[in-house]
This record gives C-alpha cells, structure tokens and sequence, in this order.
C-alpha cells in the first residue's frame, strides 16, 4: 500500500527556508574567521611579468597575501574527472589548472592572487594597491578558429588548442552513402551559444584547519561533497582523506555548476592551515559570471537525410565544442559521451554519425550544466526535424510519427539498440507527442495561424526529446573515461523507537530530496513520515558519496536507499519470527508490522528495532542493531523522454517575440512526488526558454566577457513567461527498484529547439524562408531576419 | 570612520557604531546575524536582498546602513508572528513556490509589498511585480501560485 508514494507531500525542508534559516555557506560564520578575496587577470592571454603585494601587505587589517610562489610546486592544480582519447587512441591534452597563476593567465577571471583580511572589504581594497605587469598576448574564444593553424596558443607547450578529436556511430563513407542516395537532405550550420548557469547563491568556500585534531573542514556550495574531499585530497594538496570533513550545507542551486571541484576550495583549504585561521570566500556575481564553469558553447554543421517517404537515412553531425582555458572536472565528458550518444533521438535513423573537435580558448571553462551534452543533442536534432519539414512541406508532427522508434517496455521487449552506443531501456513515444498535440489544439490552432491578419505573426515548434540519466553504471562511463565509479550509498539506521535515520550521498540543492526520499522510506517501512529524517552533505555524517547531477538522485541513490530498507525488513523479519515464535517465511509485512499469515499475531516495527537494541531475547546467531548500508551501481542509464511545443508570435514591426504558450508532456517513469516533478520541469523550461529568447555569454575578441553581471546578461524574470501547460505519461524504469528516471534535466532539454521552431515557423508562414536564427532570438535578430 | 545608527528590525531596537560605506544587506547578515536576508549579485538586480524599509519592499543591497538610522525594517526573519506562518510563507509551502530557497526571502519581501497596494493581482501584475526578482529554480510557475494563494488567504 502507498500512503506517501504519488502523492504531493508537500515539502519537509521548507518551513527553514520560508523563515530565514536556511544555513548555507557564506551564513556560516567560525571564531577568528578570515576573508579572502581573489585577484583576477583581467587580459585573456598575458605573461605575469612582475606581481608587487608590498603595499597592500601593510594595509591594517590585512592578514595575508599569497600568489603562486606560495604553492609548492607539488601542487599542481585541479584535476580533469573524465579522459577521453584522440581517435588515434592518444590520451586527451591535458595541461595543469594552477589554483594560483604563476606566469601565464590564460582568461580573463583566471586567479592570480588571494588577499586576506579581516573583513572581505579590506581585502578588496587592499587589492586595488597589488601592482601586477602583464605582457598582453592576443586570444582566441571561438572553438573552431581555435583549431585553426596559427591560432593563439592557449597552452604554449602543447602543438595546437585541440583537447582531442572523437568520432562515434557508423563509419562515415556509409552514412555518407545514405545522404547520397536521400530524396531529401536538411544541412544546418548552427551556434549552440555559452550560457551561464547563474545559481541564485553565488559560490562559497570556508577552509578550516583544526590543530587539535590535525583535520581540516571545509563547507563548501556543493552538489558533490564526497567527490570534492576525494579529488581535493588525493589530486590536490596530497591531503589523508580522513583528515577532511567536506561539508555542502544548504546550497541554492547548482544547475550542473556546483558539480565540480574549483580551485577556491584547495586554496581556502590549503591556506587555512599555513594562517591558523578559518578563510572564507564568496563570490561576487562578477566573478560568478567569469568562474562558475560555463555551458554549451557548440559549434556545429549537421546533415540529415530522408526517403521519399519521409524516413531519415541518415544523420552527419560535426561539432567543434568550447572546453574554455583548462578542463573541469567533467567538461571532456560533455560533447562526447552525453551528446554524441544522444542523437539517435526517438528515431529509427540507421546510420548516423558524430565528429567532435574540442578546443581549448582563452575563455572561462565550459561544462556541464543542465541536461550537458543531451541539450545540445536535442537541440540538433530537433532544429533539423522541424526545418526539414518546412522545406519538405510536411507536417512536423508527422514527420515525427513516421520516424519514431516503436514502443518498447524493456521487459517482455529488449531495450532497443541505437546505433550510438547506448541501449535505451523503456520507451513509448507516440503518446507523449499525442497528447502534446491535443492540448495545443493542433488542428484549430494551425488554421488560427492561416487566418491570421493581425500584424503579427503566429508560429509553433516542435521538440520531441530522450535524455539519458541516472548516471550511471560505473562500469560503462568507466570503459568511456570516467575516472570515478557513478554508483550511490545509503546508509539506513533505525533508531531504537522506530524512528529512521537515512544517509544518503545524493545532495539536495532544490530537489527537495528531504521530502520525496522520506516518502519512499516511510511507504516501504510502512511508517509516518514524520519519523523520517533524510540526512545529506556532510563527509563526516554520510560515508560516502558521488552526489546529484545528471538526474541520478533518485534513480541511483533512492535505488541505494531502497536496498538498504531491504536489508532492514530482511533482518527485521527474522527478529519478528522469533518474537512471534513463528517461521519468518510465515510472516507478511504491512502497515509497520509484521503479521503471521492467516492470523492475528503481530509485532510492530518499533517493538522489532527496540529488541535488535534491547536484545534479551534475540534469535540465536543474530547480530544486534537494524542499521544497513548499501551501494547501488545501475546496469542502465535511464531514459525519460517527452514532447515539447512552444507557441510564438513575432510583432512584424519590431521583430519581439512573445511566447504565448509552452506545453511540455514528459515521461520521467514513475513519479514519487508529482508537484516536485512538475516544479522540476517548470524550473528547467524557463532554463531552456531562456536560451533561446534571452540568455548568452558574449566573449569580445580579446576575451573580455562583455556581459558579465545582471545589469548585461539577459536572465529570464517572471513577465518573459506564460504559464506552463504540462503533463506527463508514465513508462516505468525497468532496472531500477522504483522505476523511476529522473525529471531534473528533461524540461532544459527538451524546449529550446521548440521555441526556436516556433520562431523559424512563423518567419516561413510571414514568407521569410530563414533557415536558422542565432540564440539568443534578440527582437533585432528577428527583425533582421525579416529583411532578406 | 564609524557612524551611530538606531534601527528597529523586527520590531527590536539596534544600536551600534558602523562604517558609513556598509550597506543596510551587510549590516543585517554580519552586525545582526540575520542570514535569512541573501546576496545574490552586485548590481541590485536579482531582489534576493529585498526587506520592508518602513513597510516598503526595498533592495537591501542599494542603500546603506546609515541612511536606514532611525528606520523600521523588516526581514524574512520578521514575517512569521508567534511561529505562525505568515500567509505568504504559507502559500509558498502548499504551492511549491520555493526549490533551493536562496531568492525565496526576497520574493515573499516583493509579493506582500504587493499584495499590499494590490490585494487583488492578476497573473500578469504579479508577474510583472516580480521583475526585479531573479529565480532560477521554478521558472516562476509555482512563484505566481504562491501569491495567488496568499491574496486570496488575505482576502
């Protein structure tokens, strides 16, 4: 029976959040506490000539200055999660990211020298004083003219900016072939153009060393503490991993941003000790803007080809992919194994083929942030479905119907094989797209948009989208260059009274994790809610970790949990037995007791985990207590997928777009708590939306970040939307205990292509035959476009 | 060069010597430990900062401290009466209008500025009220519900 399961249980954690409590880093506040502000280059490419910290060093207040000579050389900077190989088989270039810059900044932002003070204001002015000559070289932030011969060097020992080249799919001449022979072939050059992920909390970082213990703290803004500690201690600073505590407190928001390990948290770490005093660091927004990795940045031609009937044939997509100066943590990943692998779509396209080129510029870096990778799948994908339609002269919808995958369920039907690498799970997607025509009203709307005749014009755009999530079998992403497994731990420990204690090593920055893990915990125990508490984002509280990103969370670490509860009902019915004097065969489980079949002899779940404490009278050979950990390592990604259909009209006189509708039908599998899925999907449409009406970082060509604050970067406010029209259908995970998918990413991943259809729709409809419009669709952009 | 300020914050009298260049955001998170009040840029755009500065939503981040001497402010920490949510924080809860709660001060701040000079908003109004607050989680959707809930409570 499922009492919480499904429903909308509103939130546990927010009542510290409503009433100002909620701690997160920059709120903590130690004794002797010290603040760090950090000196960034502000040239893109320059040689450190001469740095001169004298005068600032005498400022009252002033605590410590440090540059790179005061980091030994055995510390060589943040390390790289993910290798991926040339398709010559050599390793990927991979030059060190120094947590201090010593001689060459390599983009603008790139640190240089950390101040610190007793208050973050001192430190600040006592930067104005540092006296820093730069020779200034050119730079480079495009990157395709980064692979061009003559380019600046972004890494002078290396022989080009090229990180590494990949291919993946068929063999080219043979999907060559198949666009040869095609009735029709669709060809796109497009900009999947940087985003800045803009987590409302700026990122935040408190090294602490305490003598006492000889052990460090560090509390950082992380979606990943346990994998922090591990990469900051064994690649870093060379630090015992149990001699550091990571802490991610409340966190507001990550968005793929907050996955990685920067170099703000060695360096407060690092220096805390060399101090003797806890060093805290926040961000500014400028320096959010310039430091938080970046997103997207894809530079791409793509091909599709189709039958006379309207089947694709074939698929050749090149992209040239931004990795910024150095490699996050996971940024090789990114335009590989989570983009690549995603353009079999939901089609039955058979030869396809991908051509990845990532270069290093003179930028800030680029990794994941929401969907990473599969957003700009989708996005090519879908962009060239819709185009091919139009000049075609088919209906994008149909075109959609006649390439679907048929619906496979994963158990009594194998999963189905793309012809890139990965094996979907479950799949139905007719009906997502079905049910998206019918609440936009397709038939009434199309001839609303013939009829039109007021000055405006009307257009729609279609995205029908899968994802890959739940990442992910250690196994595989190790094979593809991952250098961490991507399991989950759980740790479930009853208390004596019955009430549950669970660690968990997912991290909740806004996913309400606190809420929808409680009600998996108290349905399978059959408890109140009440007497469960999740508990998260401390090194010290949960063993470990590889924390949420990538819609794993409940997937892989609600699949720990799960196993854990099993182990708990497992040793609980063999103290049951005993306490009924019965076989624990005999017994069922329901409503928090366990009951002898056919009877009415129970015992509670609270009498069961008092006796494993209290163990007078205990079953023989049993262990006392009810406390189980467990890792869940998935055989699968999973596969959420969905049909997104935007509504635009553009006034004719002003090129503005106004998004007058947004319907989104998504299958994230089964759902735990409905109003949390659909707040999802809200937050990563707007995401999405944002992309493409409003949001994109624009480097000048000196690499000057051009729009780096709020008052130059667009980011979508509350009057840029319509209410959202959503829904879903439900096709069960099949490998996963609770056969759920995972909806964090879906709603960025699949709009934006629909909202550019939309635009390019009602351009052709207005007679303007364009077939792409750069991102952001700015109204000058558009009117632009209606000039030709 | 320290400057004596008198200000009533939620409802309780701070006296103290600051530095004149502090701004009214720093004052309460450093001076008064109230956290609740968030940072999000440096160019009073994102309205995570937004307080009631004698019953008027204000960006605590563009003023200083000095120049709210002698005023009355009310913060996230100050909505909620006796442990009694305030219908705004209420509305928040039953409509999912909060996800990693950063913005969430601020916007209830804006929303019961609002709801003062309008009890009765529209979608559009209360979309158009939150322009100066930045979220980045909900895309809005819930936000709007949220303070429909609380208009329609306070009715």
């Amino acid at each position: 029976m499922t009492k919480y399961i499904g429903k909308s249980v509103k939130r546990l954690e927010d009542k510290r959040f409503l009433t100002g409590q909620g701690k997160y880093t920059d709120d903590i506040k130690l004794v002797n506490m010290a603040y760090a502000y950090i000196l960034r280059s502000p040239y893109a490419n320059a040689t450190i000539n001469n740095i001169d910290i004298s005068e600032a060093k005498a400022q009252p207040g002033v605590a410590a200055i440090y540059t790179g000579a005061d980091i030994p050389e055995s510390i060589a900077g943040v390390p790289c999660g993910w290798q991926v190989n040339f398709k010559n088989g050599d390793i990927m270039k991979e030059p060190p990211h120094p947590l201090l810059v010593r001689k060459k900044v390599r983009h603008v932002g790139d640190g240089v020298v950390m101040i610190v003070a007793d208050s973050r204001a001192i430190a600040k002015d006592a930067s104005e004083l540092i006296d820093i000559d730069y020779d200034i070289h050119d730079a480079v932030t495009d990157p395709k003219k980064a692979a061009e011969p003559g380019a600046p060097l972004v890494h002078e020992e290396l022989p080009s900016n090229v990180c590494f080249d990949w291919e993946l799919g068929n063999p080219k001449d043979e999907v060559a072939a198949a666009l040869a022979s095609a009735a029709h072939v669709t060809e796109l050059d497009f900009t999947n153009q940087r985003v800045v992920p803009n987590a409302m909390e700026p990122r935040s970082a408190i090294g602490h060393y305490d003598t006492a213990y000889d052990r460090y703290t560090l509390h950082t803004s992380t979606q990943n503490p346990h994998l922090t500690r591990l990469l900051m201690c064994a690649f870093v600073l060379g630090i015992p991993e149990h001699k550091v505590r990571v802490v991610g407190p409340d966190v507001g928001g990550g968005f793929g941003s907050k996955i990685f390990h920067y170099t703000e948290e060695a360096l407060v770490t690092y220096f805390s000790k060399i101090l003797g005093r806890p060093i805290k660091w926040t961000a500014d927004r400028s320096e959010a803007f310039l430091t938080d990795a970046h997103g997207r940045d894809h530079v791409t031609n793509a091909k599709m080809g189709f039958d006379a009937n309207g089947k694709i044939v074939a698929l050749q997509a090149y992209t040239y992919a931004n990795m910024g100066a150095y490699l996050s943590t996971f940024a090789p990943a990114v335009p590989t194994y989570l983009h690549g692998t995603l353009l079999q779509g939901l089609y039955t396209t058979p030869k396809i083929n991908v051509d990845v080129t990532a270069t290093f510029t003179h930028t800030n870096a680029v990794d994941a942030y929401r969907g990473a990778g599969r957003p700009e799948a989708t996005y090519l994908l879908e962009r060239l479905l819709d185009l091919a339609a139009l000049e075609m002269k088919v209906d994008p919808a149909e075109l959609r119907f006649k390439n679907f995958i048929p619906a496979f369920d994963g158990v009594t039907q194998p999963g189905y094989q793309t012809q890139v690498a990965l094996q979907y799970d479950s799949g139905n997607y007719e009906p997502v797209l079905k049910r998206a025509l019918e609440m936009v009203g397709y038939e009434a709307f199309r001839q609303e948009q013939a009829n039109q005749t007021n000055g405006k014009l009307l257009g729609i755009g279609f995205s029908t989208y899968i994802e890959a999530c739940g990442i992910a079998p250690s196994a595989v992403v190790g094979a593809l260059g991952a250098r961490a497994g991507l399991f989950e731990s759980a740790q479930v420990t009853v208390q004596p009274t019955g009430k549950v204690s669970v660690y968990t090593g997912s991290h909740s920055h806004g996913q309400g994790h606190e809420t929808t893990f409680a009600q998996v915990v108290a349905d399978k125990l059959g408890i109140p809610i009440e007497d469960v508490e999740i508990i998260h984002g401390d090194s010290d509280r949960v063993a470990f970790g590889m924390g949420t990103y990538g819609s794993r969370s409940l997937a892989v670490g609600g699949s720990a949990i799960v196993k854990s509860l099993e182990k708990v009902l497992e040793k609980g019915a063999k103290i049951a037995a005993h306490l009924l004097e019965a076989s624990a065969d005999d017994l069922e489980y329901n409503d928090g007791k366990w009951t002898v079949k056919g009877t009415d002899k129970s015992v509670a779940f609270g009498d069961v985990s008092l006796t494993a404490y209290v163990p007078h009278n205990y079953p023989e050979g049993i262990e006392p207590g009810l406390d189980f950990s467990s890792f869940y390592d998935p055989t699968n990604f999973t596969y959420p997928f969905g049909a997104h259909i935007a509504i635009v009209e553009i006034d004719k006189e002003t090129g503005a777009i106004k998004l007058k509708r947004f319907i989104a039908v998504d299958d994230v599998g089964n759902v735990i708590n409905p109003m949390i899925v659909d707040g999802q999907i809200h937050g990563g449409l707007a995401q999405g939306i944002g992309q493409a009406l409003h949001e994109g970082a624009m480097y000048d060509e000196d690499g000057q970040l051009i729009n780096g604050s709020y008052m130059d970067y667009c980011m979508p406010r509350a009057d840029d939307f319509p209410s959202f029209e959503i829904d879903r259908t439900v096709t069960p995970c099949p490998h996963n205990p609770l056969g759920v998918k995972g909806a964090g990413e879906a709603g960025t991943i699949g709009s934006t292509p629909a909202v550019v259809n939309a635009v390019i729709d009602a351009l052709w409809k207005g007679g303007h035959e364009v077939k792409d419009i750069k991102m952001p669709m700015t109204p000058e952009r558009v009117w632009n476009a209606m000039q030709d | 060069m320290a400057n004596k300020i008198s200000i009533n914050v939620n409802g309780k009298m701070h006296t103290g010597a600051i530095e004149a260049r502090k701004l009214l955001s720093d004052y309460l998170r450093e001076d008064l430990s109230l956290t609740g009040t968030h940072i999000g840029c440096d160019t009073s755009s994102c309205g995570a900062c937004t307080i009631h500065l004698d019953g008027k939503a204000v960006k605590s981040c563009t003023i200083l401290a000095v120049q709210a001497d002698g005023c009355s402010v009310t913060t996230v920490e100050g909505l909620a009466t006796n442990g009694e949510l305030h219908p705004i924080q209420e509305g928040f809860k039953e409509e999912h209008g909060l996800q990693c709660g950063f913005c969430t001060p601020g916007m209830m701040m804006t929303a019961t500025d609002l709801l003062k000079s309008n009890p009765n908003p529209s979608e559009q109004e209360i979309r158009d009220a939150l322009e100066g607050n930045f979220c980045r989680c909900t895309g809005y959707h819930n936000i709007v519900k949220s303070i429909q809930y609380a208009a329609k409570k306070m009715a």
